[in-house]
């Protein structure tokens, strides 16, 4: 059974600045700074392709990057759940 | 207003009004040599008795402006001086929209600035104090100005609020009639005003730009260590008080000073030791 489905605010609506390897986010709808670390960022970038849910997110994160082992959907699905209380990700 | 007096301060004009001449008077000499605005000011702090018939009988001065001061306690007449000073600051936390403010100490050396960001107590203010009277030009003890649009820093060396300890450590290296009156019996315990040296008032309008950060922490043994981009962001989005309200320019401001200069935390035992590392750290920030 697939998993909830998420979509993701476009491009425009957030400020992206890397630093240290983590990387600061200003969401231009809430007015909130969120500073947040890999993989966080890239699951952003895939959902920005269309709503998506944890296992879609892995498949499309794995044309641009090597994801080790076969947990990746869950850690991914962990992240997307916290991406939604912060408000930067919601369920479709 | 019956008595009141207009101070340009880096980039901000102020009014200064009150129903008594002697805070007026004390602020006067204290500021003796900061150049008139000539223009309309920014903000106004107002001066004022708590009730009428208070001014007549044990005066206590209620401090009112252009925004609302909830938490700005009425104190006694003596500390006049201190009222006119807490609320210049609250009119510049709760008003300033065209800079990042860092709740921060500056000083600047060869067109670059020297920032220094803690908690109170920590000691910014003797630091900046000190290195002002060392070699450096002080831009301001207390608040660092961020310019929204080219990310340099703007002076605000508004008179330094030395307390207790930091008092004689000044009173040795400055000549006293740069100093205002002792007030004793603070909620912060003893406070004396000292006027920031010439140079400090007459590069007020040159900017600077921010080359190093510095945590600095007093009564600890002497320690620096380096500080990640992403907690230097943090911790001067707490040190700001208006990141918040400024939205997206807040944030372009502070990434970008962020990005473009190191920081470190320094522990320091006494003000010599910390001048000795500050000088250290700037110079391998060169």
């Amino acid at each position: 059974m697939a998993g909830a489905r998420y979509v993701a605010d476009p491009e425009e609506c957030v400020r992206t600045v890397a630093l240290d390897g983590l990387s600061l986010l200003f969401h231009r709808p809430s007015g909130m700074t969120h500073i947040v670390a890999p993989p966080a960022p890239q699951i952003l970038e895939a959902l920005r392709l269309g709503p998506a849910d944890a296992g879609e997110v892995v498949a499309r994160m794995r044309a641009w990057y090597d994801l080790e082992g076969d947990e990746a959907a869950d850690a991914v699905e962990a992240r997307l759940e916290e991406l939604e209380a912060a408000g930067l990700v919601r369920r479709t | 207003m019956k008595h009141s007096l207009s101070l340009q301060i880096g980039p901000v004009a102020f009014r200064i009004g009150s129903a008594w001449r002697s805070p007026i008077e004390a602020l006067a000499r204290l500021y003796a040599g900061y150049p008139d605005p000539g223009r309309v000011c920014d903000f106004t702090v107002r001066l004022e008795p708590e009730k009428p018939w208070r001014r007549w009988i044990r005066p206590s001065v209620a401090i009112q402006g252009d925004y609302i001061l909830p938490d700005a306690a009425p104190m006694s007449l003596a500390h006049g001086l201190l009222a006119a000073e807490m609320g210049m600051n609250l009119q510049m936390a709760l008003g300033q929209k065209s800079h990042l403010l860092l709740h921060a100490a500056s000083v600047e050396k060869d067109g670059r600035a020297l920032i220094l960001t803690g908690e109170s107590g920590a000691g910014k203010s003797t630091l900046a104090a000190l290195l002002g009277e060392r070699g450096w030009r002080l831009m301001g003890d207390e608040f660092a100005l961020l310019g929204l649009e080219d990310g340099r820093l703007r002076a605000f060396p508004r008179a330094i609020s030395l307390k207790n300890g930091a008092i004689t450590v000044m009173e040795r290296e400055v000549a006293p009639q740069r100093f205002g009156p002792r007030l004793d019996g603070t909620p912060k315990g003893a406070i004396r005003h000292m006027r920031p040296n010439e140079r400090a008032l007459e590069a007020m309008a040159e900017p600077a730009q921010p080359a190093l950060v510095l945590f600095p922490r007093f009564g600890e043994a002497a320690a620096a260590r380096g500080v990640g981009q992403a907690e230097v962001f943090m911790r001067l989005t707490q040190a700001s008080t208006n990141y918040v309200s400024l939205g997206a320019a807040g944030f372009e401001a502070l990434t970008g000073l962020v990005g473009g200069c190191p920081a470190a935390a320094i522990d320091y035992p006494d003000t010599e030791s910390a001048i000795d590392m500050v000088e250290q750290l700037w110079a391998e920030a060169a």
